[in-house]
C-alpha cells in the first residue's frame, strides 16, 4: 500500500469505534493513573491489511535462513560456549514476549483512546509471533546443536531454576499490578524502549561473531516490530503527562522500572555477551561500551531527558548508579561469577575463562584480573572431576562466600558493600541495593507519598530460591529439578565443555553437599549476631571474597 | 578427541579488516556420543500424538503454572493478592486446563500465512470487480444494504475483537487457551478492517455510496440495537470463559451466521454482487475456526470427571442468559430481509437454520437449549 492510501485507510478504520450506551465498561485491571479522553494519534498508522503481508514476508526470510543454516551446516561453526548460554536465554525470553501480548488489555482498558487501542491490539499479535518464533528457534537448536540437554527441558527448567525466576519478573512485571505501571511504564517505556537494544541487537551481534547467524535472523525480525511498540508506549506516557495527578506515579514507576530492568537485564545479557563469547578482538565493544551507547546515550539522553520538558523528574541518580555498577562495581562480572559458582544448579554448561579471555577483560576493564582472574583459574581447576573433589560451589578453596539474594530483583547481593538488610512484613530480608529496598518497602505498597495507591501490585511468591531446598543434598536437588541426562546419572550442568562421558560430572559427584538458604540462616540469628554477620558480609568482595579483617565493634 | 582439546582452524583475517573469524567447532548434532546426545524433543509434556507438533512445541508450558513445573510460585500479585493466571477468573473448573490444545494449531507461521492469504483474496476480488465494472450493475437497494448493514456489521466484529477476545486472552489459565483467544481477536479485528476498508473502496467506486452511513446505522438504527446491546454486554463480562461461550457458541450461530451466512452470502450474488460474499467469507471461515476451538474447550469441560456436572449447570445458566439476547438481536434484524428486491430467502428460513446450528452445538455438549431460543 502507498503511504497515502495507508493514511486514508488508517483514518477510515477509526470509524469502527463507538461509545457504548447499554453498559459501562467493566474495569478488569485497575490503575491509579487518571486519563482524560485525548485525541492522541498513532503516528505509525497501523492497519492490518498492510501488517499481515509485511509480517508474512518477514517470516519467509526467517524460515529461509533457518533452512539455509541447516543445509549449510551452521553448527559446525557455532561456539559451544555461546550456545550453552542460549539454553538459559531462550528458556526465559518467550515468556516475556507472550506476557507482553497478555499485557495489552491492561493498557487498552486504562487508556481511553480507540486509535491507540488498535495499535496495542496489533502489538498483541506481534508478541504471540515473537514468543512462538523464539520457541521454534530453540527447537531448531535442540535438533541440530551437538548437546541438546537443557534445550530438551527448557520450559520446565525455566519454571524451576533460580535464573528462570530472575528472568520471570521481566514478564510477570508486564501483566500484574497497576495496569499502567505494568503494561506501559515497565513494559513499553523502559523494557522495550531501552533494554531491547541490548537484548535484541547486541545479543544477536555477538551470536553472529560466535558462528550463529540464526539468532540475529530471528531477533532482528523481532526487533523490527519494536518501533511500533515504542510508539504505542510514547503516546500513552504523553497522555499520562497531560494530567498532573499522574506525575508522582510516573516518577515512582520510572524509578522502579528502570532499576529493575537494569538489575535483571544487565545481569543476564551482560553475562551472555561478556562471558559467552569467544570473540576476543580488542576492537569489539564490551557490554559496558554497548550499554553506554545504546542505553545511556540513545535512551537516557535522547528519549528520557526530553521528557523533562513536560516537567517530569527523570531518575538521573539511578541511571548514573547503573552505570557505576556496570563500570566501577563489576556488576556483570560478579553475576557471571555467581552463575558459574552455582553451576550444578543450572541447566546449561559453563566454559571457564582462559588466558585469551583474561587479556581481553583486562584490556576492556582495567583491574579485572586482580578482582576475578584468580577465581576463574580456580574455576577451571575445580571443573575437573577429581576423586573427592568438591564442586566449586562447595569448595573452600574457591575463596567465595555464597551470596544473599535480593528480595526485589532476586539477583543475589553481589556488590557486597551495597547490601541492605531490613525487617519487612515480619521477615528479615536482604536487598542488593537501596533501589531494590525502595522497590519493596516504598513502591509496591498501597500508599505512596501520602496518597492511596490501591491498584499497585505486590511482591509475592517464594522469592529466595534457596529456601525451596534448604537443608537438602545437592544431588537430590539436581535430581528433583530434573537436570539429569538420559543415562540417569550424568548431570545436564557441567563446569566445562568437555563431552567425554568420563569427564562429565554425575549425581554421585554432587552427593554429600547440602544446599542452604542464606535467608533462613539470617532469620535464625539473634538481632545482634545478624547485624554482625551483615557487617562482615558487606565488607566482603570483590569477586565474592569473604571479609578477612576482624569486625570492628560499633 | 574432545572439543576442548580440538585446535580451532581459524581463517586468517586480511590486513585492514577487523571482523570475527569463522572457526571450525564441529558442534553439530551427532558429532559425538555422550549422555543425552540424542535427546531431541521437549520432554516436559505429553504430546497429543506420538510426536509433538510444532504447535505443541512452541506453545505448551510457555505460560508457567503452579500445578506443573513452577517452583517458586508467581512473584508479582495484583493488589487483591491474585497472581499469574488465576483459575478463579472463570466460574468453570477443570481437572487439567492443559488438556486443551487448539484444534487449529495456530502459531506464528499459520497466523500470518492465513491472514495474508485472506487479505490478498479480498484485495484481488475488489480489484477484479472494479476492473470488470461489476459494481455498476449492483441493484440500488442492495447498495443501500451494503453501505448500511454490511458496514454496521464491521462494528460488531471490531467490538468483539478488541473488547472481548483481546482482554480474554489475558485471563485464561494456559498458553494454549490464551493464544487461541489472541488469534481469535486478530481474526475479528482484521475482518472488521476488511469490511470497513471495503466500504472505503465502494465509496470511491460506486456512485452515491454513502461511506458514513454505517455509523448511524450501527449506533441509532433500531434494527441494530439488539446486536449492539449484546456485543456491549459481552464486553462488560468479567468471566473470560463466559465471554468465549457467549461469543463463539451463542452470538456467532444465532446472530453472526444468521447475518453473514444465511443472509449476505445467500442473496448477494442475485443482486450482482460477487465481492461482498468474498469479504464476508474470510470472516466466516475465521469464525468457524474459533467455534472449533470453543467446542473443543467446552467439550473437555463438560466431560471433566470431577467438574463436568457443575460445568454443565453453569453453561446452562450462561445459555439461558445469552440466548434470549441473541434471539432478540436476531429478530430485530428481520427488516433487512425486506430491503432487497430479490426475496429468495425468508427471514424465518434463515433464522431456522441459525437456530438449528445453535441447538445442535449445545446439544452436542450436553447443554440445554433455552426455551424460546
Amino acid at each position: 500500500m502507498s503511504r497515502a492510501s495507508i493514511t486514508k485507510a488508517h483514518e477510515k478504520i477509526q470509524e469502527l469505534s463507538w461509545d457504548p450506551t447499554f453498559v459501562t465498561p467493566v474495569e478488569k485491571y485497575a490503575t491509579d493513573y487518571t486519563f482524560e479522553k485525548a485525541p492522541k494519534k498513532d503516528p505509525l498508522k497501523q492497519v492490518l491489511r498492510s501488517y499481515f503481508p509485511m509480517e508474512e514476508e518477514k517470516d519467509n526470510r526467517v524460515f529461509g535462513a533457518m533452512d539455509g543454516a541447516i543445509r549449510g551446516n551452521m553448527f559446525r561453526q557455532v561456539q559451544e560456549r555461546w550456545m550453552e548460554w542460549q539454553k538459559l536465554f531462550l528458556a526465559i525470553i518467550p515468556f516475556p514476549e507472550i506476557s507482553a501480548a497478555r499485557a495489552m488489555p491492561l493498557a487498552i482498558g486504562a487508556v481511553p483512546n480507540p486509535e491507540l487501542h488498535n495499535g496495542l491490539a496489533i502489538q498483541m499479535i506481534d508478541e504471540v509471533r515473537h514468543s512462538t518464533i523464539q520457541m521454534n528457534l530453540k527447537r531448531l537448536y535442540m535438533n541440530h546443536y551437538i548437546d541438546p540437554a537443557g534445550f530438551d527441558i527448557t520450559e520446565k527448567a525455566f519454571s524451576n531454576c533460580y535464573a528462570g525466576t530472575i528472568g520471570r519478573q521481566f514478564g510477570e512485571g508486564f501483566i500484574t499490578g497497576d495496569a499502567i505501571t505494568a503494561a506501559n511504564m515497565y513494559l513499553t517505556i523502559v523494557a522495550e524502549t531501552a533494554f531491547t537494544n541490548v537484548l535484541f541487537v547486541a545479543m544477536p551481534g555477538e551470536a553472529a561473531a560466535n558462528g550463529d547467524y540464526l539468532l540475529p535472523t530471528v531477533f532482528h525480525s523481532v526487533q523490527s516490530d519494536e518501533s511500533r511498540h515504542i510508539s504505542n508506549g510514547y503516546s500513552i506516557i504523553l497522555m499520562a503527562l497531560a494530567d498532573e495527578r499522574n506525575r508522582e506515579l510516573l516518577e515512582r514507576d520510572l524509578r522502579y522500572a528502570w532499576w529493575n530492568n537494569h538489575a535483571v537485564v544487565d545481569a543476564a545479557i551482560g553475562t551472555f555477551i561478556e562471558y559467552g563469547t569467544k570473540d576476543r578482538r580488542k576492537e569489539r565493544d564490551s557490554y559496558a561500551e554497548m550499554w553506554r551507547k545504546w542505553i545511556y546515550d540513545d535512551y537516557y539522553r535522547s528519549y528520557l531527558l526530553p521528557l523533562e520538558k513536560y516537567g517530569l523528574t527523570i531518575p538521573h541518580d539511578l541511571v548514573e548508579e547503573s552505570w557505576n555498577r556496570i563500570w566501577n562495581k563489576g556488576y556483570v562480572h560478579e553475576t557471571a561469577q555467581f552463575f558459574s559458582t552455582g553451576w550444578p544448579l543450572n541447566f546449561w554448561r559453563i566454559d571457564g575463562m582462559d588466558d585469551t579471555d583474561f587479556e581481553w577483560f583486562e584490556h576492556k576493564y582495567p583491574g579485572w584480573y586482580d578482582k576475578y582472574g584468580v577465581w576463574w583459574e580456580r574455576y577451571t581447576e575445580m571443573s575437573k572431576k577429581a576423586a573427592g573433589g568438591a564442586p566449586i560451589t562447595f569448595n573452600a578453596g574457591a575463596d567465595y562466600e555464597y551470596p544473599h539474594r535480593c528480595w526485589s530483583c532476586m539477583v543475589p547481593c553481589l556488590i557486597r558493600e551495597d547490601t541492605v538488610m531490613d525487617e519487612v512484613d515480619g521477615q528479615v530480608r536482604t536487598y542488593c541495593s537501596e533501589g531494590c529496598h525502595w522497590t519493596d518497602t516504598v513502591a509496591f505498597r498501597p500508599e505512596y507519598q501520602g496518597r492511596a495507591t490501591p491498584s499497585m501490585g505486590r511482591l509475592t511468591g517464594k522469592r529466595e530460591w534457596e529456601t525451596m531446598y534448604d537443608g537438602v543434598d545437592l544431588a537430590e536437588v539436581v535430581e528433583d529439578l530434573g537436570y539429569v541426562r538420559d543415562d540417569g546419572k550424568t548431570t545436564i550442568p557441567q563446569p566445562h565443555l568437555d563431552l567425554d562421558p568420563d569427564k562429565m560430572w554425575t549425581l554421585d559427584d554432587l552427593r554429600g553437599y547440602t544446599v542452604g538458604s542464606p535467608n533462613v540462616a539470617l532469620n535464625g540469628l539473634s538481632p545482634e549476631d545478624r547485624e554482625t554477620a551483615m557487617q562482615k558480609y558487606r565488607r566482603g568482595g570483590p569477586g565474592g571474597r569473604p571479609a578477612r579483617e576482624p569486625i570492628a565493634a560499633d | 578427541m574432545s572439543t576442548t582439546e580440538a585446535k580451532p582452524e581459524a581463517t586468517e583475517t586480511p590486513e585492514g579488516r577487523n571482523v570475527p573469524r569463522p572457526v571450525f567447532t564441529d558442534a553439530e548434532a551427532g558429532a559425538k556420543e555422550f549422555p543425552s546426545s540424542t535427546s531431541r524433543k521437549y520432554s516436559y509434556f505429553e504430546p497429543r500424538k506420538r510426536k509433538a507438533s510444532v504447535y505443541e512445541d512452541v506453545t505448551v508450558d510457555v505460560q508457567p503454572d503452579n500445578d506443573r513445573h513452577l517452583l517458586q510460585g508467581w512473584i508479582y500479585a495484583f493488589a487483591d493478592g491474585s497472581s499469574g493466571y488465576p483459575k478463579e477468573w472463570t466460574g468453570l473448573k477443570s481437572s487439567d486446563w492443559h488438556k486443551f490444545l487448539d484444534p487449529n494449531e495456530e502459531w506464528e507461521q499459520t497466523i500470518f500465512r492465513n491472514a495474508s492469504s485472506i487479505v490478498r483474496q479480498v484485495q484481488a476480488s475488489v480489484a477484479n470487480a472494479s476492473a470488470a465494472g461489476s459494481f455498476e450493475t449492483w441493484a440500488k437497494s442492495w447498495t443501500r444494504v451494503v453501505e448500511q448493514h454490511v458496514g454496521a456489521w464491521a462494528h460488531a466484529e471490531h467490538g468483539l475483537g478488541l473488547y472481548v477476545y483481546t482482554p480474554a486472552q489475558r485471563d485464561g489459565p494456559t498458553n494454549m487457551i490464551n493464544n487461541a483467544l489472541s488469534v481469535a481477536a486478530t481474526h475479528k479485528l482484521r475482518f472488521a478492517q476488511d469490511l470497513i476498508l471495503y466500504n472505503l473502496d465502494l465509496t470511491d467506486k460506486v456512485d452515491g455510496f454513502d461511506g458514513q452511513a454505517h455509523m448511524a446505522t450501527w449506533q441509532t438504527d433500531p434494527v441494530w440495537a439488539g446486536v449492539r446491546e449484546m456485543v456491549e454486554n459481552i464486553t462488560a463480562t468479567r468471566d473470560w470463559a463466559e465471554q468465549f461461550f457467549a461469543t463463539a457458541l451463542v452470538f456467532e450461530p444465532l446472530v453472526g451466521e444468521l447475518f453473514r451466512s444465511h443472509f449476505v452470502m445467500q442473496v448477494a450474488a442475485i443482486h450482482g454482487d460477487f465481492v461482498t460474499p468474498t469479504v464476508i467469507g474470510g470472516g466466516e471461515a475465521d469464525a468457524a475456526r474459533e467455534q472449533r476451538g470453543a467446542r473443543h474447550l467446552f467439550e473437555l469441560l463438560v466431560k471433566d470427571e470431577a467438574h463436568g456436572p457443575a460445568n454443565v449447570a453453569l453453561l446452562d445458566e450462561w445459555a439461558a442468559k445469552w440466548a434470549p439476547q441473541a434471539e432478540k438481536a436476531a429478530r430485530l434484524l428481520q427488516p433487512i430481509w425486506s430491503q432487497i428486491p430479490e426475496k429468495t430467502l425468508r427471514f424465518e428460513d434463515s433464522y431456522d437454520r441459525a437456530q438449528a446450528r445453535f441447538s445442535s452445538q449445545l446439544s452436542d455438549l450436553g447443554i440445554s437449549t433455552p426455551e424460546g431460543a
